[in-house]
């Protein structure tokens, strides 16, 4: 069972951030439940593995409540951050928030993650991103962290299930 | 929260309108772009000229401009037509009908960001077939205005979206026919939704090109 966490805090975002992923899932028969943050409870978190989907440009609630993600300190299981998810990975850690804004397709070259390597044309929206603390290892080319690994917890700073949807297969 | 949307008069935009307000959201505004290009890589242009009486059966305002559809000014135009909306309407969001189109979507998204309001894509990255099953579940009346891909040809023109239409289009497939037009394969119109106050009727009828390359102007009221 696969927890999937929503960070939306307008509702209709979950159809944009949340459902696509849900439809990856659904169509591989894997089966997960899906929680907004502000609802986990201990329960929850005794899923196999997480997700933490991303959200909008604009709707950055998430920042202002980055202790309700405490968990993730004490988590065991795996966690895969997207965007947003990624980015609240990386702050609960210690990282830095750092503002730059990319909206589209990107061409980005990773070392082996989650299934992916090499040069991959990969779907960016954010305006943050985070720079990781040291214990982070980066898997990505390039001055931002595309995506990072830290024993269970993962990052994507794209959204996979745009184009890369084999990547939420792997880790799931 | 009040939103305005990028609106056609097709199924895709008025199926995220639907959603929107499905969600609790108000729709205070429709803005139409008239391109004067019939091959804009933003804006589906069949019928559009109707879409104020699209409006107007929803009780709706709409902005509507004319571009002559040049790639990169129709964006401008666009993010006029916006601004206008932010300050008559007071609108803090968009919403669009995006589905595949990182192209379309991620113009949209600057666009917003700039702006500093929401943008808001409820069909994104949606399946095809839930997309046209969601037009029968929700009682949408779509008809087909236009084609533009082999082997779909005039006999396809004026159909309406239903089980049968979906059950054809998938033998479509092998032709890389994307069965919900994502790929201009072909546009619709929306003669009634939940969100009409009545159903528009056809009234005349003008169908124009040749082989696979059909359009229906078509008059409503």
């Amino acid at each position: 069972m696969i927890l999937i966490v929503n960070v939306c805090f307008e509702k209709l975002h979950y159809l944009e951030f949340v459902k696509p992923v849900e439809d990856i899932l659904v169509k591989n028969n894997v089966k997960f439940k899906t929680k907004h943050y502000k609802e986990i409870n201990q329960k929850d978190l005794g899923a196999d593995k997480i997700i933490i989907c991303g959200t909008s440009l604009k709707d950055d609630d998430y920042l202002d409540n980055i202790s309700e993600f405490n968990w993730i300190k004490d988590c065991k299981k795996p966690v895969l951050g997207i965007c947003a998810g990624m980015q609240i990975i990386g702050l609960i850690f210690g990282g830095k928030l750092k503002r730059k804004t990319e909206i589209g397709f990107y061409f980005e070259e990773f070392d082996s993650f989650l299934g992916i390597s090499g040069k991959q044309e990969v779907y960016h929206l954010h305006n943050n991103y985070v720079e990781f603390s040291k214990d982070f290892e980066v898997l990505s080319k390039g001055k931002i962290p595309q995506v990072v690994k830290k024993g269970n917890l993962y990052g994507v700073l794209f959204h996979p299930e745009v184009r890369q949807k084999d990547l939420i297969l792997n880790f799931c | 929260m009040k939103l305005g949307v990028l609106f056609s008069g097709g199924k895709d935009s008025t199926l995220a309108m639907y959603l929107a307000r499905k969600n609790g959201y108000d729709i205070s505004c429709l803005i139409s772009i008239i391109s004067e290009n019939t091959d804009s890589f933003m804006f589906h242009t069949p019928s559009i000229l109707e879409v104020e009486k699209q409006a107007k059966c929803m009780d709706i305002p709409i902005l509507t401009i004319k571009t002559k559809g040049v790639k990169e000014k129709e964006l401008l135009e666009l993010e006029k037509c916006i601004k206008q909306s932010i300050k008559k309407y007071s609108i803090e969001g968009i919403v669009t009908g995006a589905v595949e189109s990182v192209y379309q979507a991620s113009r949209i998204q600057k666009i917003c960001n700039k702006l500093n309001i929401e943008c808001f894509n409820p069909l994104w990255q949606k399946g095809q077939y839930e997309l046209l099953d969601n037009l029968i579940k929700y009682k949408f009346e779509v008809i087909i205005t236009g084609v533009a891909a082999y082997p779909l040809d005039k006999e396809w023109i004026g159909r309406k979206i239903d089980k049968s239409f979906i059950k054809e289009i998938k033998e479509l497939e092998k032709y890389k026919i994307n069965p919900a037009g994502e790929g201009g394969e072909f546009e619709t119109f929306v003669l009634n939704c939940p969100l009409f106050k009545r159903k528009l009727k056809i009234v005349d009828t003008k169908i124009s090109g040749k082989d696979n390359s059909f359009r229906m102007e078509v008059s409503v009221k």
